[in-house]
């Protein structure tokens, strides 16, 4: 087990840079994920880690030591790929063995650790078989197998996830993370699905065209982004023009029309340099939707409308007119969600609201 | 009619054209070959109809058509093994090939817009004595005089192999076409050199392809007879040629008809053996 450092990490392909200079640290035995969308550069960086590209400019080091130069057939990485990649002319006990072949690894041990890594992704029967006669989550499991048995420095998952069905994408999501406890092994995890990312990792790391977003656990990429993207990648949120009227220890105080002026905590505010035009961000399941004639108190509120109703069962999601813009709100549904074109009154605490730069463009 | 008649005719219906095809320019005829080979041609050179053995007593029993018959077999295997060998490497780099796949397998295609004919005798002008390779090897000074490189075994072969090697590329790229290339991502993260990688597991998922050219340019390469007409000595006769002898040159169709149906059962059972070994699905696999 080792962590992973990329330094001031650059990556061209001809003309287009796909990595604009990166730094990410990932200690050892974390569980951390490259999220973005698809052209992000996430999966280039992944497959620089992996040795299966070579950084136009910087470092990569695995355990504290340059692997620049040393060839993928020798970083001891497990990886696995997204359509599995799983040899077909071979059988399962054959696949997961083929790592251990050049290890040298006594033959009369092979057997044993086939079997061990095949217990481990609960596929303990399956070593006679060929891929092809697996469904797709069983041979996610025995790709798993594969690059966890030759005991890796660093596993690498490249949208391990994807190529399966939502309710097998979420079994597998917590199988995943359970072996990766287990096993304590450093691991990138690529991903594009924003509920993957929040639920499996330790630490996400956000790309927008190549560049990195926002580093931080879970909790504070989701609740504090740090820019716009990240804030409407990682579900939706609101962005109100505002102004930055004062700045301090206790926080900021944003004019934002037309609910007012609304403090917000420091550390929701830290980005904010001093007094001029900023934003407010605000999640769309912090924003309250209230019938017309309420108005509870700590919250800040203002009258709109309701322009259309996603209803999706235990929650709904309404498109709200509020002058010129449109907002979403995400709300759990108590008795019956309110009508298209319904007058009403929405409201957020200030608390749950956070403020960035206005950035530009 | 019922739904389950209909459907149960319909790919009857639609294989009809080809089955009639099949029927009337394949299958009749070959029943003319069968009957043919057991008539006689008698001294003044009309066909005796009857039921006479005595074309295959000869075919069967002269040691010079064994000869050929092994000759022409030998040269076979040799044309697919060197269209083997200098195949594999090109279809492997057409496969591997990111942009200009579809220009490679262009140029590759480009040959057959040219007869096969002609291509074959385009060598007398590279390689005839008075030919391209001798005068620049007699402006160079390196020969006083022109050598003879045509006419001869190597020659046949060179030409087979001219005309089979697309054949024997196209093959084996459909098959590493269809080769997921992250498997050979796979293998290297989890230790194998690409070459190991390569033995591991491109190889063996592309021995299809390559078992499907082989066949292709062996039958091919056995029933030719205008390469060594063109190309070879007097001594360089294949099968066919004896076979095209007979028919066209001696107009003895009798003995020619038995001559061809005899390279038909030796080839069909060497199919049959390969099919044994190789799987006749395995082989479809690699051609679709």
């Amino acid at each position: 087990m080792s962590s992973v450092t990329l330094r001031n990490v650059v990556k061209r392909f001809h003309k287009f840079t796909a990595v604009h200079k990166t730094s990410i640290e990932i200690p050892d035995g974390a569980f951390v994920t490259l999220l973005g969308p698809s052209g992000c550069g996430k999966t280039t960086n992944l497959r620089m880690i992996a040795g299966l590209l070579d950084p136009s400019e910087g470092e990569i080091l695995i355990g504290g030591k340059r692997v620049n130069d040393v060839p993928i057939h020798k970083r001891n990485l497990g990886i696995v790929f997204q359509n599995y990649a799983l040899f077909p002319h071979k059988t399962v006990a054959e696949n997961v063995a083929f790592g251990l072949k050049y290890r040298d690894v006594p033959k009369s041990e092979i057997a044993g650790r086939v079997q061990k890594a095949l217990d481990l992704v609960q596929l303990p029967h399956v070593g006679e078989r060929y891929p092809k006669a697996l469904s797709g989550g069983q041979q996610q499991r025995i790709a798993l197998a594969r690059a966890i048995v030759i005991e890796p420095d660093v596993l690498l998952l490249d949208e391990p996830l994807s190529a399966l069905d939502a309710n097998l994408r979420e079994d597998m999501r917590v199988e995943l993370k359970r072996i990766q406890d287990q096993i304590g092994v450093t691991t990138v995890f690529v991903t594009h699905d924003q509920s993957e990312a929040l639920a499996m990792s330790d630490s996400i790391v956000v790309m927008s065209a190549g560049r990195v977003e926002q580093m931080g656990a879970p909790e504070e990429v989701y609740n504090n982004p740090a820019s716009e993207f990240v804030a409407n990648f990682l579900g939706a949120s609101n962005m109100l023009p505002a102004a930055c009227t004062a700045t301090g220890a206790e926080g900021a105080t944003l004019d934002v029309a037309p609910f007012g002026s609304v403090a917000v905590p420091a550390e929701k505010a830290q980005r904010l340099s001093g007094p001029g035009p900023a934003q407010l961000v605000l999640r769309a399941e912090k924003l309250a939707v209230l019938p017309e004639a309420e108005a509870p108190p700590g919250l800040l509120t203002a009258p709109a409308r309701v322009e259309t109703v996603d209803y999706q069962g235990q929650t709904v999601r309404y498109f709200l007119r509020l002058g010129d813009r449109q907002l979403q709100a995400i709300n759990m549904i108590d008795e019956r969600p309110f009508e298209q074109g319904a007058p009403v009154r929405i409201g957020f605490r200030p608390k749950d609201a956070s403020a960035l730069p206005t950035e530009t463009k | 009619m019922s739904v389950e008649v209909r459907e149960a005719r319909q790919p009857w219906i639609l294989l009809s054209p080809a089955l009639t095809a099949v029927a009337l320019l394949l299958l009749v005829p070959l029943c003319f070959i069968v009957v043919y080979s057991f008539w006689l041609r008698t001294a003044t050179g009309a066909d005796q109809p009857g039921f006479y053995l005595d074309n295959w007593a000869e075919a069967l029993t002269d040691p010079f058509y064994r000869d050929i018959l092994l000759n022409t077999l030998k040269i076979a295997a040799i044309t697919t093994l060197v269209c083997a060998v200098m195949g594999y490497p090109s279809a492997y780099f057409i496969a591997r090939s990111r942009g200009n796949k579809a220009i490679l397998l262009l140029l590759l295609m480009l040959p057959f817009w040219i007869s096969y004919i002609i291509r074959t005798m385009s060598w007398i002008n590279i390689l005839g004595v008075s030919g391209a390779l001798n005068g620049f090897l007699l402006w160079t000074g390196i020969v006083g005089e022109p050598i003879q490189m045509l006419y001869n075994e190597a020659t046949v072969i060179l030409g087979l192999v001219h005309f089979l090697l697309p054949f024997m590329i196209l093959n084996i790229f459909v098959s590493l076409d269809g080769i997921d290339v992250t498997l050979e991502d796979a293998a290297n993260s989890l230790g194998a050199t690409r070459w190991e990688a390569f033995l591991q597991v491109t190889l063996p998922l592309s021995l299809p392809g390559l078992a499907a050219g082989g066949l292709l340019c062996f039958v091919l390469g056995a029933g030719t007879y205008i390469t060594p007409l063109v190309l070879g000595g007097p001594t360089d006769a294949m099968f066919a040629n004896l076979v095209f002898e007979a028919i066209i040159t001696q107009l003895n169709w009798p003995l020619g008809s038995a001559l061809s149906l005899m390279l038909l059962v030796v080839l069909g059972i060497l199919v049959a053996i390969y099919n044994r070994y190789l799987g006749m699905a395995q082989l479809m696999k690699g051609l679709g």
